[in-house]
């Protein structure tokens, strides 16, 4: 495999209904960032139909060149389609770097082109290095539950390739005045691989809120215990104009939907304040919240884990904070 | 109607604790567990028995005692059971799996594989996809449902999304990756407890699958780890032992600090 053919950093800019995920954006800032280090372009890949007028957001955002596959058969995320699409175009373009966000179209995509590719693929990274001599990607991801970190290289492939969480990449701030390129790709589609079909796309969750873009999160775990005490959250975030979140323990005892789980099988958020109320500080918990802002904990054993994390630590009982503080904020916001 | 079941043998990671002194991950005492999401593949191929007839063959690559699981498909009431077990597959990353596995599929007969989405040790979901693909066969990963037309041949399956949910069809060959929480796999019963350690795991090795060494194990690998560590924890603010009105103020000054209020 000669390397010298590949080269620039790729994003597969995943979009839903026509609208770019946030998640591409991020994985843009971060690859603008390793760009620094390689010197290299940073290349945006916009499959879909009827999104090429997207493209000037990805240059925004970051990106110095788009590739837009603008289809009717990529219409909605079929695995097949998606994959004849995105394959040509790597083997076309021939990425050094390639990446996806680790969402369920990313991490049924992914594993698809890396095996016909005949590449490698590190799952849900969550931070990603390049080495400064040899420019080649270290991928680092959780392992065995959250309780060890590995950092998995591709040293004989290309592209390296790898799915990162939503969520733990900083988006760069959009810039209306950056130019770039846009090209766009015709594949040749191989209609008689087309053998699923999509019957139909239901959308359900739509009031609810994603809890990775709050700007502050009251977020709660056994020691709240119950739906009341969920209500009780609920009026200190509306006081806040926040959102409440929830620990798995509470996921699993049924009280908060699973769209409201932060962590390592949840969302990874960094909000400006995270409030943990009633967590024990699971490392799995700590995964998805240790990038906030700023961490406010309450808890009344002095030893939790939490605090480890904590910018400030209160040992205390929840239920008497969490009433108390709710009127005091009602006044001082008033005023 | 015949099925493949792949299943994975893993340490049970709710009972995996760092040693807080030399960091590392204290595996002893950790039960082994069948993967839950295969568990949920295994009950859909149950279930399909159940209604068509299907033959259910289960599949694993893993260590010798792998068998445990194996037994565990048969009492819950697989009919066959492979265990792909050898030195030269030891160190194999997703795509090496993913060769011998598909490679261990390409001598058996059957209609559609079923396997899980993720394995909790890893948690990367991509063995089910990279296989299909080795095979030249549709996926449909995130399953939470199937159901099978006789009439038709035809496998109607729910994909969960994000904000939802997909319906998808097809007929022929396929692999679906199943979800644990869509299902509740059923227990093994008593008699098949008893008769499971008097059926026969086939033991297959590397030479009965047609896949080049060099594809497979740690040699077959593209990715490599090049380091595991144990993650630092950033440094902590204060600790206050308080009551509930200083610890109002103590919130209310720190908001305040932050610009919120
Ligand atoms: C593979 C894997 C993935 C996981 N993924 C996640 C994940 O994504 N997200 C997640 O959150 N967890 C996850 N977990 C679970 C995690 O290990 C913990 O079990 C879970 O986070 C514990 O939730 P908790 O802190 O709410 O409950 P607990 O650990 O039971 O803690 C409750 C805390 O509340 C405190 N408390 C009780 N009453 C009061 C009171 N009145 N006032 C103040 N404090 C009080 C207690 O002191 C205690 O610290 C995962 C586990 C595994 C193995």
């Amino acid at each position: 495999m000669d390397f010298s053919e590949y080269k620039d950093i790729y994003v597969f800019a995943e979009q839903r209904d026509g609208k770019i995920q946030s998640v591409a954006l991020e994985l843009i800032g971060k690859a603008r960032e390793l760009s620094k280090v390689t010197g290299e372009k940073v290349v945006a890949i916009l499959a879909g139909c009827n999104v090429a007028s997207q493209a000037g957001t990805l240059i925004e955002y970051g990106a110095d060149k788009v590739v837009v596959i603008d289809d009717k058969n990529l219409e909605t995320y079929v695995t097949e389609q998606y994959t004849q699409a995105v394959y040509q175009a790597v083997t076309k373009f021939k990425p050094s770097i390639l990446m996806y966000g680790a969402t369920t179209i990313g991490r049924d995509l992914a594993p698809r082109i890396a095996a016909r590719l005949g590449t490698g693929l590190t799952a849900d990274c969550t931070k990603l290095d390049i080495t400064e001599d040899t420019h080649e990607l270290q991928m680092t991801r959780p392992a065995f539950g959250g309780n060890l970190m590995a950092t998995i290289m591709c040293p004989n492939h290309r592209p390296q390739m790898s799915t990162v969480r939503p969520g733990v990449m900083p988006k760069s701030e959009p810039d209306k005045s950056r130019k770039g390129e846009v090209v766009e790709f015709k594949p040749t589609f191989d209609q008689s691989k087309f053998i699923v079909k999509l019957v139909k796309n239901v959308k359900e969750k739509k009031n609810t809120v994603d809890i990775s873009e709050a700007k502050i999160l009251v977020s709660g775990g056994r020691g709240v215990g119950c739906k009341e005490g969920f209500e009780k959250l609920q009026g200190l975030a509306t006081v806040l104009g926040g959102e409440v979140s929830s620990s798995r323990a509470m996921v699993d005892a049924g009280v908060m939907p699973h769209d409201r789980q932060v962590g390592q099988t949840g969302k990874t958020v960094r909000p400006s304040v995270y409030f943990a109320l009633g967590i024990s500080g699971a490392i799995q918990h700590l995964a998805g919240m240790e990038e906030s802002d700023c961490i406010i904990a309450v808890n009344k054993d002095k030893f939790a884990p939490i605090f480890s994390v904590a910018d400030l630590g209160i040992v205390c009982d929840l239920n008497k904070v969490v009433p108390a503080l709710t009127e005091r904020l009602k006044k001082e916001i008033k005023k | 109607m015949k099925l493949l079941v792949c299943i994975k043998q893993v340490p049970d990671t709710t009972e995996i604790k760092i040693d807080p002194v030399t960091k590392t991950l204290v595996r002893d005492g950790v039960p082994a567990i069948m993967n839950p999401d295969d568990k949920g593949g295994l009950e859909f191929a149950l279930q399909l028995k159940d209604k068509f007839g299907a033959e259910v063959t289960v599949i694993t690559m893993g260590l010798p005692q792998a068998d445990l699981i194996l037994r565990e498909a048969f009492a819950m009431g697989a009919d066959k059971a492979i265990l792909l077990t050898d030195r030269k597959l030891g160190g194999a990353d997703t795509l090496a799996t993913s060769k011998a596995l598909a490679g261990a599929a390409r001598m058996l007969d059957w209609d559609l594989v079923i396997a899980g989405r993720q394995a909790i040790d890893g948690d990367t979901a991509q063995v089910g996809p990279e296989m299909a693909e080795h095979l030249g066969i549709p996926q449909i990963s995130y399953v939470a449902d199937v159901q099978y037309d006789d009439k038709a041949k035809k496998f109607t399956v729910k994909k969960e999304t994000e904000d939802g949910y997909q319906i998808l069809e097809f007929q022929g060959k396929a692999l679906l990756t199943c979800l644990a929480s869509a299902v509740k796999p059923r227990y093994m019963s008593v008699g098949g407890i008893v008769e499971a350690y008097d059926k026969e795991v086939e033991i297959w090795g590397a030479d009965r699958i047609d896949v080049p060494e060099t594809e497979l194990g740690l040699k077959g690998s593209p990715t490599k780890v090049f380091k595991s560590f144990t993650k630092e924890l950033k440094q902590p603010g204060q600790i206050h032992e308080v009551d509930a009105e200083e610890a109002v103020e103590l919130i209310v000054a720190k908001l305040k600090e932050k610009h919120i209020i």
